[in-house]
């Protein structure tokens, strides 16, 4: 018999679709007075990635908190999946991450082994990212999560929000979409080996070549693909920036077996709630509904969304064609309108 | 009859793929506990020609597939 402890066994909702869906978030979040400080450069008002504090005229801190309950079955993999999109959030905002904290929940039932090497996951990618880990926090919980809180720096003036894309930008993606759908699928045992492979393999890739290769341009905006899928996290770009995003969905990768269960109705509850979050925004036009869900599904550790000046995107195309691991050029920002804030098509 | 209350997603989907892939019946009934439930099965039923009739009671949904005609 096979004893390997079977970590997704012990979570309700896998990575990053166990977050609380972005209309709840803002009502949870309602009437608490949000205190203000000059040198804040970004806080919560934007659904921004992290938060940036200018320190001096060179320098900001970039601060960003985040954890999950088991997304992969092997510890270590669950470790290095958990920090690598704990660390994103900094690169989202162009920063470079330096210090962080372990945030771990542990069942007193799990084998020290396994804890072990859950951090070691989450020590070696913290050490990819050129970030030290310098202590932690950890609970007894009866589901497992982890995760880390990290810290970067960031010069103030190359700060990257959600917020600032203008009329004329062009639209690139990093990774390709379908991981929630796949993690979904894995619990009844339905994902093919390699693709199972390929998708742990994106969300263990760091978006720290995307974040080193996009800083050299002008761009305007950033976000990373996460939690409320590319068509939530587009819509708070779309809004934050007071724009509409036109989104050619030929363009975008979607992982092809992941396209198949959403033609047969195998997807995640997440999907469901960021669609009710953002279907209202989105005009969808005539694309194909198992499409439409793939643009909806929570993503684990995905790829930066980036607005770029037109004049400069075949460059950065270019160059993070041969760097990130999907390369993809998905629509135009356009002046409002006044209707939809996304267009498909 | 597949009882598939209490089971978290995807099992109930899977559980009527399975059936519908071993007999491809003139008609299916299930019974789940989630909307996720109710629309991951609507999707499946609608990509094999299934029209799905729901029935809510007491927090349950009884779905019935019928193959289209």
């Amino acid at each position: 018999m096979d004893d390997k402890i079977k970590l997704t066994k012990l979570a309700n909702c896998a990575g990053c679709g166990a977050k609380v869906g972005a209309g709840v978030l803002a009502k949870l979040l309602d009437g608490l007075k949000v205190r203000t400080d000059p040198n804040l450069l970004v806080g919560f008002d934007k659904s921004d990635d992290a938060s940036v504090y200018k320190v001096s005229d060179d320098l900001a801190l970039v601060q960003t908190v985040d954890f999950f309950p088991p997304i992969a079955d092997d510890p270590y993999t669950f470790g290095a999946i958990a920090a690598t999109n704990a660390l994103s959030d900094v690169y989202a905002m162009g920063g470079e991450p330096k210090l962080a904290l372990n945030i771990m929940a542990v069942p007193a039932s799990l084998p020290k082994d396994a804890v072990h090497q859950i951090l070691h996951g989450g020590y070696d990618k913290a050490y990819e990212a050129g970030a030290i880990i310098t202590g932690g926090h950890s609970i007894l919980d009866d589901e497992p999560k982890y995760g880390l809180a990290v810290t970067g720096f960031v010069h103030p003036d190359k700060v990257l929000t959600n917020s600032g894309a203008k009329d004329g930008d062009v639209l690139l993606l990093t990774k390709p979409l379908g991981i929630g759908i796949l993690t979904t699928a894995a619990k009844a045992d339905l994902v093919s080996e390699d693709t199972m492979a390929y998708a742990v393999r994106l969300m263990t890739t760091l978006n720290k070549s995307a974040r080193d290769a996009m800083v050299k341009y002008r761009v305007h905006a950033c976000t990373d693909v996460t939690g409320f899928a590319l068509l939530g996290h587009a819509c708070e770009m779309a809004q934050g920036s007071d724009v509409e995003i036109h989104l050619s969905v030929g363009d975008i990768d979607l992982i092809p077996e992941a396209l198949d269960f959403a033609r047969t109705g195998i997807l995640p509850e997440g999907m469901y709630r960021n669609r009710s979050f953002a279907e209202a925004y989105v005009d969808a036009g005539d694309t194909e509904l198992a499409k439409q869900d793939m643009l909806y599904d929570p993503q684990t550790s995905g790829g930066l969304l980036i607005a770029v000046h037109p004049d400069e995107a075949d460059a950065l195309f270019e160059e993070l064609s041969s760097s990130v691991p999907s390369a993809q050029r998905i629509g135009t920002v356009r002046a409002y309108t006044g209707g939809a804030r996304i267009y498909l098509r | 009859m597949i009882d598939a209350r209490g089971l978290s997603c995807p099992m109930p989907v899977v559980m009527v793929q399975n059936e519908v892939k071993k007999s491809s019946p003139d008609e299916v009934k299930v019974m789940v506990d989630s909307m996720v439930c109710v629309e991951n099965i609507t999707r499946f039923a609608s990509s094999k020609q299934y029209d799905v009739e729901v029935v809510k009671k007491d927090g349950e949904f009884e779905l019935t597939l019928k193959k289209k005609k």
